[in-house]
């Protein structure tokens, strides 16, 4: 234990997982040696800078953070509109209810903390003072899943969509990238009542392009077209299950891709449309396989009575080992390679069930 | 807000309106018992007279705009009194007193704990203890960022301190000098299993908020002409020291029998027991039979 504890690194790699690394393999991206990643496809990184703008021409907005402030780049709100940006220190449960207080007086606050602490510590200011109550606050639950790594249990969010969406008016969003949290941030602004917006880790790989324009919440967005199975993914999950469809593709599998970014209220039209047309769903999430994505599916099938090839691909029902998150990616085989294998039993098993 | 100084005729009249306001509270709270089946009937008692004093003297509100901006804010930290508020909000024109009849039944709008979607002239829905003063910490610095000068005022129970996240508000509070807000600790001595300083203590309460950055006022919670010379006294600037109001209380007053006892938390009085209780209220407030659990 001694020796674990001596260990040197440790240090370093929290740094680098609140900051980004200087040298690591998700880095900023460098100008000048063309490593790292672009700095527009950290979602986290964006939600100050494009509330910022959206606050310019939108005074009922504010933000609050709690001691989080550099991590999830709030600051970058803070130095455009210091009088309406609110740190209240290391107090979760506070923040979310003094959001609420806020919303009462006619504002739109926007509250950013990791998922695990607005999700689960705060859950039932959320429901009661937030969702209950009707009031437009929008929570910004950055760092979900399993993202922190080797932080551990403590840290990870992955129940956070179960809890949230068995809760009662409150709309519940999970960002696929920044580009698309841009397009979530922007139409949050006029929805009734609470919402819960999940973001992952601030280093997810680009989906889109440009701002999605299509974008509405409650509608899911069919990212390709395919009609020997679906994959329904949310959130960080989405980039890989596009790669995984391309992967198919070589091999004459056409995957239909969906992304359910809106788990509440859920677009069944959508679920029900590919079970139909396709004949396979599988469903991608980094949570827990109680209670997310996949349940919400299998219940949207299953009340319709559609009889279809299925499978739920998420975290088992245990408290994740420790590991970097890429490596715990590649372990539950959520990463393109081992969400690809997946795909391919599925295909086999609609072959046997068509057979 | 100003209210006339002592000894003048105005304030005489206010203290007898208040006074008599503060029985109808616990008339109400008694009637309405009966018709749920079950109350809590002396953490309302308790705060009659601040109830009394806050609606009929000190928040400035609008029953026909219920949303004005302006208004002061209300927020009821210690929902279970909801149905001591009820009372006054219809009263004061919120709503028909008429509905009132329908209380807790099936469909109804008024619960044991005040629901601000259903309920005109509540600021704030509450219930879940230790949640209020944060809620008004954020309607303070709602104010603040709107450019609005109304007071958020907030009853919290001496129970509720126990949750950490009032210490939370509290903190919050002194930090960012919300001056415009006032704490009302609803001081009764009591919580649901007996005397707050045999269950989890909250003495040195004054010193405990004083600490915390706020300006602490302690007053008899049941003196009406104190609670006035107090609500004169705040100094509700826009940046300042937030206002803490200590108001020394007793569970239940106002009905000998639940004075200072614990048991009466929640009850519901039938037959002869409610004829003797509706008497003794109307015939105010008597002095306090010594050796009780309360203050």
């Amino acid at each position: 234990m001694a020796d674990a504890r001596r260990e040197g690194t440790a240090g370093q790699e929290i740094s680098d997982v609140f900051r980004g690394s200087t040298n690591g393999p998700d880095a900023p991206k460098d100008e000048r040696t063309g490593k790292g990643i672009e700095a527009k496809s950290i979602p986290a990184f964006v939600a100050g800078e494009a509330l910022a703008e959206l606050g310019d021409s939108d005074p009922r907005i504010v933000v609050l953070t709690a001691d989080l402030a550099h991590a999830n780049r709030t600051v970058d709100f803070a130095a455009r509109h210091p009088d309406r940006f609110f740190n209240v220190g290391v107090a979760e449960q506070n923040m979310v209810s003094i959001a609420a207080g806020m919303a009462s007086t006619g504002l739109v606050p926007f509250a950013a903390t990791f998922a695990a602490y607005l999700a689960l510590l705060a859950c039932e200011q959320l429901r009661t003072d937030c969702a209950y109550t009707g009031m437009p606050v929008r929570l910004l639950g950055h760092h979900s899943g399993m993202s922190l790594g080797f932080y551990g249990t403590s840290h990870h969010a992955l129940e956070d969509i179960a809890i949230t969406r068995a809760i009662a008016d409150l709309t519940v969003v999970c960002a696929a990238d920044a580009n698309q949290l841009r397009a979530i941030l922007r139409h949050s602004l006029d929805w009734p009542g609470a919402m819960y917006i999940r973001l992952g880790r601030g280093r997810d790989p680009e989906v889109y392009g440009e701002v999605p324009g299509d974008f509405q919440i409650g509608k899911a967005l069919r990212l390709r077209e395919g009609a020997d199975l679906t994959i329904i993914a949310t959130g960080s999950e989405v980039r890989a299950c596009v790669d995984v469809a391309d992967n198919l593709a070589a091999d004459g599998i056409e995957a239909r891709v969906i992304d359910m970014h809106t788990i509440d209220p859920l677009d069944r039209d959508a679920i029900l449309a590919a079970a139909d047309e396709t004949g396979a769903v599988l469903t991608v999430e980094e949570h827990n396989l109680a209670g997310g994505l996949g349940s919400a599916v299998a219940e949207t099938l299953a009340d319709a009575g559609a009889g279809v090839a299925f499978r739920r691909h998420g975290v088992p029902d245990e408290h994740v080992i420790i590991g970097p998150p890429a490596a715990l990616y590649n372990h539950y085989r959520l990463d393109a390679a081992g969400i690809e294998s997946v795909a391919r039993d599925l295909i086999g098993a609609k072959g046997q069930h068509d057979g | 807000m100003n209210h006339p100084p002592r000894g003048t005729p105005e304030r005489e009249e206010l203290t007898a309106r208040l006074r008599d306001r503060a029985k109808f509270v616990r008339l109400e709270t008694v009637r309405l018992t009966r018709i749920a089946g079950a109350g809590h009937y002396t953490g309302t008692f308790s705060a009659a007279e601040l109830f009394a004093a806050l609606y009929y003297a000190e928040l400035r509100y609008r029953p026909e705009e219920p949303d004005w901006p302006d208004r002061d804010r209300f927020v009821l930290g210690k929902g279970h009194a909801a149905i001591g508020l009820y009372p006054l909000l219809a009263d004061a024109g919120f709503f028909d007193s008429a509905l009132l009849d329908n209380y807790t039944r099936l469909g109804s709008a008024f619960g044991d704990h005040p629901d601000m979607r259903k309920i005109p002239g509540i600021d704030f829905s509450s219930g879940s203890l230790g949640h209020g003063l944060s809620v008004s910490v954020g309607m303070a610095l709602g104010a603040r960022v709107q450019g609005r000068s109304f007071n958020v005022y907030c009853i919290m129970g001496d129970g509720e301190l126990g949750e950490g996240q009032i210490w939370e508000a509290a903190m919050a509070a002194g930090q960012f000098q919300l001056g415009s807000l006032v704490g009302i600790v609803d001081r009764n001595h009591l919580s649901i299993d007996g005397n707050t300083e045999s269950i989890m203590g909250v003495e040195p309460l004054a010193a405990r908020f004083e600490s915390f950055g706020w300006k602490v006022h302690e007053v008899d919670g049941h003196d009406l002409e104190a609670i006035l010379d107090v609500f004169n006294a705040l100094d509700t600037a826009a940046v300042g020291p937030p206002q803490m109001v200590i108001a020394d209380t007793v569970k239940g007053r106002g009905v000998q029998r639940m004075e200072g006892d614990y048991q009466w938390h929640v009850g519901n009085l039938v037959g002869a027991d409610y004829d003797d209780v509706v008497a003794e209220i109307e015939s105010g407030l008597r002095p306090l039979v010594p050796g009780g659990t309360g203050g």
